[in-house]
């Protein structure tokens, strides 16, 4: 029918696509930004009533920034230490696990991959397969079996040690999983010619090896970090046994669990929320690091699962 | 001959760096391996180390325990299916260019993921009850708890969803994709025919990423229900508590190992699938 189409035809059905094409664009953006406003909504809702005095959140009594005053008093209110105090915690058990979780893990991928018997290999990675499979609940109970045999045999209490201990098995995975692809890469004539040359064992390793695999350890630090600041639930089962030890996760959910978050709470988590905008800003310009930290965490479950 | 003296070269010297997961090995022997075992141990001993299986009776007979592992899979199930169902085409809306011109959307939606989940948890716990208080004159975390609950697993879980659907889409065809439209399919077909099968693995990793961890997050599925039990993760944590200072529940023992015959099962099935979708793509590439 449409043998023969005059050139207006054909404009008007190009005109006609176009228009089509405009609309659907239109009903995606919109979509996204639905999601989008949902995905920020409660942290918005958090911002805003963080601006009026209010215990109950989500009851509007006037504009004010006590919260923010208070906040700071860090002297003169209770809340405003236990929330500094809380953040602290939690900063200290992030590098601590961190650091100890990457020179671990280093060592450990490194270990692995080198092993000469395939056994060991293989049970190795399997092993270390397990924190990432596993139930959080199931790893921290098991811990928690474990420090309270630990509390009855030799008296040691659940202290900030076992804290960091829980910390690093959640994180320690990571960085195998992220150093390991990065020895894969690895030109294993190097570290061969470096022994050739001369070096000791040592000298190689860490002239020639862990420079290679810099790239992949970061990432494993920075997983660690994001993993340990995140955690709720090994926190919760490892922590010391007295003192009123609390991260942040476990001291919002000690305060919600009593009734109410104290309003100061909505004015810290603001202000995290604008540093981690701000943080983001500047290192998405500079990189796109973050990125691949969460691609390669994803990667690293994957890899886990084939 | 010649390999045969290489290999003894190279065995003859200590192998050094084999040698340096070592401490890796004793850490996680210690600290994953023996735990673990102690929870079997648990499971099949009574309060004076007696072997039993006494326990697994006292969980399985109570009907109450069967109900909360169902509402588990429910909720997990629930949770998945939402999630997948807004982070695919988001995903694809954002791996398209078209309507994502650098990566930036991506950050954004990542964004809130920085933020401690108990306290955006709490939040989400505070909007949710502040819109349903307006529409419906009550709470929906007292009234309608396992809704609130999935809300909040799929707040949650979604950026876990949408990652691993925007990498598998990256790495889409996009030719094929034109080429089926080329070729007369319309755009459901060119959708279900092309579009969904390249996206296979992520779909399957996108599953895992959120059925596995809402099983066991029981801190959301507290907060969002107002600190009833409704989830197996919940069960497991109120048998232990926060504080045990007794030696461990041996009830706790049989849950957890229960949830982790639920997690290597889950495991199987998307191996299964995993197989499948390979086998379907040698087939189509």
């Amino acid at each position: 029918m449409e043998k023969k189409m005059t050139i207006e035809q054909v404009n008007l059905a190009l005109a006609r696509k176009r228009k089509k094409e405009k609309a659907l664009k239109i009903i995606a953006k919109v979509f996204v930004y639905f999601v989008l406003a949902l995905m920020y909504a409660p942290l918005v809702y958090i911002a805003i009533f963080s601006f009026t005095k209010n215990k109950v959140a989500g009851v509007w009594s006037g504009f004010s920034i006590e919260n923010y005053t208070t906040l700071f008093n860090i002297s003169g209110n209770k809340i405003a230490g236990d929330i500094w105090r809380a953040a602290g915690n939690t900063i200290a058990v992030a590098v601590v696990s961190a650091a100890i979780s990457v020179v671990l893990g280093t060592l450990g991928a490194i270990g692995i991959f080198y092993a000469r018997r395939k056994w060991v290999r293989n049970t190795l990675e399997f092993v270390n397969q397990i924190p990432v499979v596993n139930a959080e609940i199931v790893t921290a109970v098991s811990l928690c079996v474990l420090f309270v045999i630990f509390a009855k045999m030799f008296g040691m209490e659940r202290s900030f040690l076992t804290l960091v201990i829980g910390h690093v098995v959640l994180s320690i995975p990571y960085v195998v999983l992220s150093v390991k692809p990065k020895l894969e890469q690895m030109d294993p004539s190097l570290y061969e010619a470096a022994m050739d040359l001369g070096a000791t064992q040592t000298q190689a390793l860490f002239k020639i090896i862990i420079p290679d695999i810099i790239p992949g350890v970061l990432t494993g630090f920075l997983l660690s970090i994001t993993l340990s600041l995140d955690d709720y639930v090994i926190t919760a089962f490892t922590k010391p046994t007295s003192g009123g030890f609390d991260t942040i996760s476990t001291y919002v959910d000690a305060q919600t669990a009593k009734g109410g978050l104290p309003t100061q709470l909505r004015a810290f988590t603001t202000i995290l929320f604008v540093i981690i905008l701000i943080v983001m800003v500047v290192m998405n310009i500079r990189s796109s690091r973050i990125a691949k930290t969460f691609l390669s965490k994803k990667e690293a479950t994957k890899n886990v699962q084939d | 001959m010649a390999s045969a003296v290489m290999e003894n070269k190279t065995k003859r010297r200590f192998n050094f760096r084999g040698s340096l997961c070592m401490p890796f090995a004793v850490f996680m022997t210690l600290f994953v391996v023996l735990p673990l075992l102690l929870i079997v141990y648990y499971a099949f001993t009574d309060g004076d180390g007696n072997f039993t299986i006494k326990n697994w009776g006292t969980v399985f007979t109570d009907v109450e325990n069967w109900k909360i592992i169902g509402m588990t899979f429910v909720v997990a199930g629930a949770t998945t299916f939402f999630c997948i169902l807004i982070a695919y085409p988001i995903a694809y809306l954002l791996s398209n260019s078209k309507y994502n011109k650098n990566a930036i959307l991506v950050y954004i939606f990542l964004l809130p993921m920085w933020v401690n989940f108990v306290i955006r948890t709490i939040g989400l716990k505070a909007l949710v009850n502040g819109i349903s208080t307006a529409i419906f004159g009550s709470d929906l975390t007292s009234s309608a708890p396992y809704v609130a609950i999935v809300i909040g697993m799929v707040y949650d879980y979604l950026p876990f969803a949408i990652l691993p659907l925007y990498n598998q889409m990256l790495k889409m065809d996009k030719n094929q994709i034109e080429a089926a439209a080329d070729l007369g399919a319309n755009p459901a077909q060119v959708f279900i025919k092309t579009i969904i099968p390249m996206t296979v693995p992520g779909i399957i990793s996108a599953c895992t990423m959120t059925f596995m961890p809402t099983m066991s997050s029981y801190v959301i599925a507290n907060k969002m229900s107002g600190n009833t039990k409704p989830i197996i993760g919940n069960l497991i944590q109120s048998y232990f508590g926060s504080n045990i200072s007794a030696i461990s529940d041996h009830i706790g023992s049989v849950l957890s190992l229960v949830m982790l015959m639920i997690i290597g099962l889950s495991l199987v099935v998307e191996k299964a699938f995993d197989k499948k979708s390979n086998q379907k793509a040698g087939g189509l590439y």
